[in-house]
């Protein structure tokens, strides 16, 4: 499996990243790269592992319905690239 | 122009419902609705780098009982992933829902429409978190958000394209807003948004057996505006497909006021969600143990409880019906009974002038201050005799209006019916007396001169006399 110019240009796009011509030649041998590294998991025999989404022995990690105090208004917006009447304010999204 | 028996319409529905936990799905913010923007959030929900989000048991337990009440096969091992899209609703740029393995799949309801029961199937129910509210500033300069709503558990209901008509998706709707209120795992507010829906739509010619190009529709904000946005779909597909156009799949919004849809323009790529395994959040496992200590918690369904009024009490199927589609009513009609044995004048009550009050005020139950107790108390009063049908219909508005109960309204305002034969004889005489005219219309055959005579004397007694005692008196009286 390997990359092609159409699948960075897919990947920067759906990262909002604006690539020179120049720049997605060099990522594109750059994740060619780390596929290929990767590649060497393939060589393992995994018939008899079951698949799994986390490597952990641990599962039902839980927490009961109980509210905790939320931090304030001011220390909610203090990373806010800009604010208004208490919310955070962004570019016009339209719908 | 859509014809009916030309092209058949198949719709699909994504129903997202808000859980009513005390807290987050991730995080100890409150899920209260209300609070000033931006006071219930914490790093976690509000995606700070480092935090680590632990599910609440609470909402993973409303979403197994949602999804065993709608008939579902619960996983036995269930796990999240995120949800990649750029969009400032979400401030880690990824939402937690479930992908490959949901708590629920394979279940169904059953809907009723022209007195025909209908089987829908229910695809998958995933639980998720919501995301932020945006308001969008006038003149489009900018948008404003408030995370307060970020990290509120939400289920999320697929049917499967069994619905055929607008008619049926809103039935749909009913049954799954009253099985969920059933279960007491969510309030079910539309107007608050704790219960949105997004309908899939497509037609096809009657012969055609694969599905047309379907139009994904959003922003309906009513039952009533799902029906509606549906109807307005069928017509613009079917009038492309007249002229020989094809329908281009695509996301549509529907428009209350000018009741259309108009196109949303997303771009192509916008599905592109690379979903992942949350690594954040270890699986679920679910053990029959767990399993059946959900299932005792889901009380007597709609359905259920519509077949045992019908039966038990012998009940119209129609009554029972919108008596059970509210599971306060039903419980409201079931705390009647308990003070009166006369099923049908309780649903008689309800269907007529309960509903009648609420319609016409646009009023929940749990807005008035009568109890089930004084309907019942009230049945109770008229099958003694204490008070007549007519004076019932004076107590119950002043139980409405005052919560009062039945007994203290009949002595406060006098209104014991009067069925004592010696008192209302002398009303008779009276009223016998000062009428010769109808008297001498009565002798003449006019059957009717009586009711005037009725009716003088219930006003004479202000509406207390006993009707039935009345009228005997009065044809004694004048066969005299």
């Amino acid at each position: 499996m390997s990359i092609t110019i159409k699948d960075v240009e897919h990947v920067a796009n759906l990262a909002r990243l604006e690539l020179s011509e120049q720049e997605k030649e060099q990522f594109n041998g750059q994740l060619n790269a780390i596929l290929k590294y990767a590649e060497k998991l393939n060589e393992l025999h995994t018939d008899d592992v079951e698949p799994t989404s986390h490597v952990l022995p641990v599962y039902n990690v839980m927490r009961d319905d109980v509210i905790k105090p939320s931090v304030s208004n001011e220390t909610a917006l203090r990373n806010a690239p800009d604010e208004d009447d208490g919310q955070f304010k962004v570019p016009a999204v339209l719908e | 122009m859509f014809e009916p028996n030309q092209y058949e319409t198949v719709v699909g529905l994504e129903v997202h419902v808000e859980l009513h936990t005390k807290s987050k799905i991730f995080c100890g913010c409150s899920t209260s609705f209300g609070a000033p923007p931006n006071t219930h959030t914490c790093p976690i929900c509000l995606g700070h780098p480092g935090v680590l989000p632990v599910l609440n048991r609470q909402a993973l337990e409303f979403a197994m009982k949602a999804a065993m009440a709608l008939n579902c096969q619960i996983a036995d091992i269930s796990k999240f992933d995120r949800k990649n899209y750029f969009y400032p609703d979400s401030p880690k740029a990824y939402q937690i829902s479930q992908y490959d393995k949901p708590v629920g799949e394979h279940g169904w309801i059953d809907i009723e429409v022209d007195g025909k029961t209908k089987r829908i199937g229910i695809t998958r129910l995933h639980l998720e978190e919501d995301a932020g509210k945006l308001t969008h500033i006038d003149g489009g300069f900018g948008s404003l958000v408030d995370f307060n709503r970020v990290g509120t558990p939400l289920v999320e209901i697929v049917s499967e394209p069994d619905i055929r008509t607008p008619e049926e998706a809103k039935a749909y709707l009913e049954k799954l807003k009253a099985i969920m209120l059933y279960c007491e795992v969510s309030d079910v507010k539309m107007e608050e948004g704790s219960l949105r829906c997004d309908a899939n739509i497509s037609i096809r010619p009657y012969d055609q057996e694969q599905f047309g190009t379907r139009a994904e529709l959003k922003n309906m904000n009513s039952f009533r505006g799902v029906q509606r946005g549906l109807e307005y779909e069928q017509m613009r597909q079917a009038d492309i497909l007249d002229s020989g156009g094809k329908v281009v799949q695509e996301t549509r919004r529907w428009d209350e006021t000018q009741g259309k849809t108009f196109s949303m323009r997303s771009k192509e790529e916008a599905h592109d969600y690379r979903y992942f395994p949350d690594p954040d959040l270890v699986q679920i496992h679910i053990d029959d143990e767990w399993k059946a200590r959900v299932q005792a918690s889901i009380p007597e369904l709609p359905d259920a409880r519509q077949a045992r009024y019908s039966a038990e009490y012998g009940l119209p199927s129609y009554d029972a019906g919108v008596i059970t589609s509210s599971k306060k009513l039903a419980d409201f009609f079931e705390e009647s009974l308990q003070y009166t044995k006369d099923a049908k004048a309780v649903s008689n009550w309800i269907m007529g002038d309960l509903l009648g009050y609420l319609n016409a005020g646009g009023l929940e139950l749990d807005a008035i201050k009568l109890t089930g107790q004084g309907l019942g108390e009230m049945i109770g009063l008229m099958e003694k005799g204490t008070i007549s049908s007519k004076i019932a219909k004076t107590v119950f508005k002043e139980m409405l209006e005052t919560g009062k109960g039945p007994q203290q309204i009949v002595e406060e305002q006098g209104l014991v019916q009067i069925s004592d034969e010696g008192a209302l004889a002398e009303v008779v005489d009276r009223i016998v007396s000062s009428n010769p005219q109808s008297v001498e219309d009565f002798k003449a055959g006019k059957e009717k001169a009586i009711g005037f005579l009725v009716g003088q004397v219930m006003k004479e007694t202000k509406g207390k006399a006993n009707p039935a005692l009345v009228n005997k008196l009065l044809v004694e009286r004048l066969n005299q």
